[in-house]
């Protein structure tokens, strides 16, 4: 199954890219996408606590399960305004 | 007609967020009595650091479901308060403005509360980032984990807002 990662802010540096696609099992979560992305790029693994999440432009939560060709995001703390 | 919330990289023209908001708001624009407005700028210093302009960033469709829905809360808070809310990405000079927010009300006190409020939420909840680019270096800072479940952070925000 794949789906689109989307990155930013210091997630964006530390990575690379503004946007990944990633090949999951099916019904993973975004939990399991975050961390085989850390495995991958371990500097990433600070923000476990930290980062929220979005599927589909959506606010979602590390144990929402994605579909086939979902959009992910991750965001570190925000620091609009 | 320009959008009551919007994100990009125009220069902020608050004098027109107010002419939609007056539009958007014409059915009852005659028993309004005030409209505030916030605009935050870029400061020339940031923990003790001399700021040279700031780079933002935002996952803007999600920014723009944020402020509607900042906009939704503060409504149900104030339900006689409307607003707009505008916020800039890209390079911003000293001085600029990177967010806007206009809110009209029939008395000040609602619309001055309903706009404290909805600063306090875009910095708890919106998608948006900002690298700070000062005199030795750059850093991107990092403020709230956004979550618009939180309760807690949300009644601090009403807390400000009536303070």
């Amino acid at each position: 199954m794949r789906v689109t990662v989307r990155l930013f802010a210091r997630l964006r540096d530390i990575t690379g890219a503004a946007e990944l696609a990633r090949d999951t099992a099916p019904n993973a979560t975004i939990g399991e996408i975050w961390r085989d992305l850390a495995r991958e790029f371990p500097e990433l693994a600070g923000y476990e606590r930290s980062i929220s999440t979005a599927v589909n432009a959506d606010y979602a939560r590390m144990d929402t399960r994605v579909a086939e060709g979902d959009e992910i995001a991750f965001l570190p703390p925000v620091s609009g305004g | 007609m320009i959008p009551l919330f919007a994100i990009g990289a125009a220069p902020l023209e608050v004098g027109r967020i107010a002419a939609a908001l007056a539009d958007a708001a014409s059915d009852s624009a005659d028993s309004d009595g005030a409209v505030v407005t916030f605009l935050g700028l870029v400061r020339n210093h940031n923990l003790g650091r001399r700021v040279r302009y700031l780079e933002y960033e935002a996952y803007e469709p999600l920014a723009l479901k944020a402020f509607e829905r900042i906009a939704r809360e503060a409504a149900e808070r104030w339900p006689d308060a409307r607003l707009a809310l505008h916020h800039r990405v890209g390079r911003l000079e000293i001085g600029e403005a990177s967010i806007a927010i206009v809110v009209r009300s029939p008395h000040r006190g609602n619309a001055y509360a309903a706009c404290r409020y909805a600063i306090e939420r875009v910095k708890q909840i919106a998608p948006v980032w900002k690298r700070e680019f000062f005199d030795g270096g750059d850093v991107w800072i990092e403020g709230a984990t956004a979550n618009p479940d939180d309760e807690r952070a949300r009644a601090e925000a009403e807390r400000l807002a009536c303070a």
